[in-house]
């Protein structure tokens, strides 16, 4: 492969005034041209020989012009993810800021950041095949317009990580990254999807050579602000509001929610942010310095602050919190007692679209459950229970 | 460079609430008429707090895509966009007239052009009359039939109330219909009487709101009578006390709101080129007479 004539041209143009770029260095003194790549050295090139010597290296030239050229958008966040993508060194976390966190899956946010990024001439090898990385719930492949004899243009792939086994040929192939708002709306069965990062996004669906602009347009209808959120993760400068702070904030109807007490904020993040709920990695805390001890999970885009749906849920535990206690006594067995238990585990994880119709062994089948109501409740629908304090 | 943020209520339970804000967010998107054009929610993803950093534009145009000068527009959204000293009375409002105020958000170093409300722009106007248009699928509609503008009223705050009378003063000004009122949902004078404010046979009904939820598609129809279930839908026009009323739905959802949301921004100093002619056309051309009645519910 030649390097195309336009891409020396803009090459030359811009050597002038030097070029350091992942791994391609060109400068020029007045004993002419050098070029430096990893593998190789040159000096005192005349422009023909530096043509010649940019020929050898085309690789770093093609990469050159994509980056530099193409994709643009010096210290932006949509730069960085498309880095991020192909395994590209990232300018942004080797900076004396850059986050510790652990803002990927691979732990590259931390200061071994250099180690598992590729050099270009590894990073070509992949982008044959397709560098493929996970983002949540997306699966997105970087790879090469032209395999055979790459230019250096990338496009993008996403699709459902569910789906990075099907077939492309079953699944709905989209290309417009406002589909992606479609696609997000609702669950498999077709419940309404309010939190965008719930782990509940349907599969079967294909976006398909798509530009980098649009591959970041569409990961954000999909996400919104996370890849915002991870890029100032990664520069370091994730500006996290904790809970108290965000509480205190409102106003209105949620003006009340600085009173829910700090172990029920404790209960509420367990309920709410876990993996389980949501693929943001919550970072924020009660307050600074006083951490809650759920688990926030470990997905690449971070959580800065609660969400509304977690403000408006608050509200709700704020009032249910301000009640006071009571001692009840009614009569169970301990299967009866145990069958309560797996009641609410069943509606808590989920699982009660999976009960099997006859699984009379299952605590938390309909049958037992209009059983032990048919049994327990009085003619009022109320469980009987009596209150004994007071 | 320069963006659009179209900033809009959303809904946690209801997912149609959301729906005019794309719709109007993607035809201002086919103008090209700005680098990047961002929805953003209370209730919905992006949420205000974090769509400012999604840009790369460093001149934002925010648009609120809300009908009255208020708690959301004064307070919650300046706040949760994080602007620098904000007050409303940089607006230099009399409760209808906010334009834009220049502001800059703590978070990121842009300069945002916060505008008033799409809800009090003069031409909110047109687009309750095209909303008359459309109900009654009838483009000269004036002659002969009364019009309601339909709005909260002032549980919420006092400058509700005056949008809804502001358009309604502008559209009586025009005679092109025979009667004009102002109506409410929580004061006087009620929408649950509407046929006692007219004596015109045909009245078309149209509520001031952003969205169609449950006071626009179940509220405001039992109200006034045109169905005695939301559910089963109504007539349109509908038969009541011996008039027909034409009623569809939120005047939000209508096409040349995009429009509304484009001047905004050009009032607040934004180059928009000639998108609006664009937006214009391309509203006049879509007849959408289909009522949309029976929504689901709001939050
Ligand atoms: S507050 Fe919790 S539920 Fe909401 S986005 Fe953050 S991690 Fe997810």
């Amino acid at each position: 492969m030649t390097v195309a004539t336009d891409d020396l041209e803009t090459l030359l143009d811009r050597a002038a005034s030097g070029i350091a770029f992942d791994g391609l260095c060109i400068e020029e003194s007045d004993d002419g041209y050098s070029l430096e790549t990893p593998a190789n050295e040159w000096t005192g090139l005349d422009e023909d020989e530096l043509r010649r010597a940019l020929d050898a290296a085309d690789e770093y030239v093609t990469n050159w012009r994509y980056w530099q050229e193409r994709v643009g958008g010096e210290g932006t966040a949509r730069r960085a993810f498309l880095r991020w993508c192909e395994r590209a060194p990232l300018a942004d976390a080797e900076s004396d800021d850059a986050t510790t966190g652990p803002w990927s899956e691979s732990g590259e946010g931390d200061a071994n950041a250099g180690q598992d990024s590729l050099a270009v001439p590894e990073r070509y090898d992949a982008l044959r095949d397709g560098i493929d990385r996970e983002w949540g719930q997306l699966s997105v492949t970087a790879r090469f317009v032209d395999v055979e004899d790459p230019d250096g243009e990338r496009v993008y792939d996403l699709w459902h990580v569910d789906d990075a086994d099907s077939d492309i040929a079953e699944l709905e192939v989209y290309d417009d990254p406002r589909d992606a708002r479609e696609l997000a709306t609702y669950d498999d069965d077709g419940r309404y999807r309010p939190l965008k990062t719930a782990p509940t996004l349907p599969a079967g669906w294909a976006f398909t050579g798509l530009s980098g602009a649009d591959l970041v347009e569409t990961v954000e209808f999909f996400y919104p602000a996370t890849v915002a959120n991870w890029h100032r993760e990664l520069r370091g400068n994730l500006d996290v509001d904790h809970w108290l702070e965000t509480a205190e904030r409102q106003t209105g109807i949620y003006d009340v929610i600085d009173e829910l007490p700090r172990e029920a904020v404790e209960w509420m993040a367990e309920a709410c942010c876990v993996d389980s709920q949501c693929l943001r990695r919550r970072e924020w805390q009660y307050e600074e310095g006083d951490e809650l001890d759920a688990d926030g999970g470990d997905g690449p885009f971070p959580c800065r602050e609660p969400c509304s749906l977690v403000v408006a849920a608050a509200r709700k535990w704020t009032t249910l919190e301000s009640e006071t206690e009571h001692t009840y006594e009614l009569e169970l067995t301990t299967s009866e007692l145990n069958q309560l238990e797996e009641l609410i585990d069943a509606v808590a994880d989920g699982r009660t679209d999976e009960i099997r119709e006859a699984d009379v062994y299952d605590g938390a089948n309909r049958y037992r459950a209009r059983y032990l109501r048919a049994k327990r409740f009085d003619d009022d629908g109320n469980l009987g229970a009596r209150q004994v304090d007071e | 460079m320069q963006a659009l943020v179209i900033a809009a209520h959303g809904s946690h339970l209801n997912p149609d609430a959301s729906d005019p804000t794309y719709a109007h967010a993607d035809t201002i998107r086919e103008t090209g008429a700005f680098d990047e054009v961002r929805e953003a929610f209370w209730k919905e993803e992006p949420h205000f707090r974090e769509v400012i950093r999604t840009l790369e534009s460093d001149e934002v145009f925010v648009v609120p895509l809300f009908i009255s000068e208020g708690y959301f527009t004064e307070e919650v959204i300046p706040r949760e966009l994080r602007f620098e000293d904000w007050d409303p009375d940089k607006w230099e409002s009399d409760g209808t007239s906010a334009s834009q105020a220049t502001v800059e958000a703590e978070d990121v170093g842009k300069t945002i052009h916060y505008c008033g409300p799409v809800g009090t722009h003069d031409a909110m106007t047109d687009v309750i009359v095209q909303r008359a248009e459309t109900a009654t699928e009838d483009p000269d509609v004036g002659e002969g039939f009364g019009l309601s503008v339909v709005g909260h009223g002032t549980d919420r705050n006092e400058n509700s109330a005056k949008a809804i009378e502001y358009h309604s003063d502008r559209i009586a000004e025009r005679d092109r219909f025979d009667e004009v009122k102002a109506l409410f949902m929580d004061e006087e004078p009620e929408v649950d009487d509407v046929t006692d404010y007219f004596e015109s046979e045909d009245i078309v009904v149209v509520p001031l709101f952003i969205a169609d939820g449950y006071h626009t598609q179940e509220d405001i129809p039992e109200d006034m009578g045109l169905t005695e279930d939301y559910r089963l839908g109504w007539d349109v026009p509908a038969d009541v006390d011996g008039h027909r009323v034409w009623y569809t739905g939120a005047v939000g959802t209508e096409d040349l709101m995009a429009d509304v949301v484009l001047e905004r921004a050009a009032d607040a100093g934004a180059d928009i080129g000639d998108a609006r002619e664009a937006v214009r056309e391309l509203a006049a051309s879509v007849a959408d007479p289909e009522p949309s009645a029976g929504a689901g519910a709001g939050d």
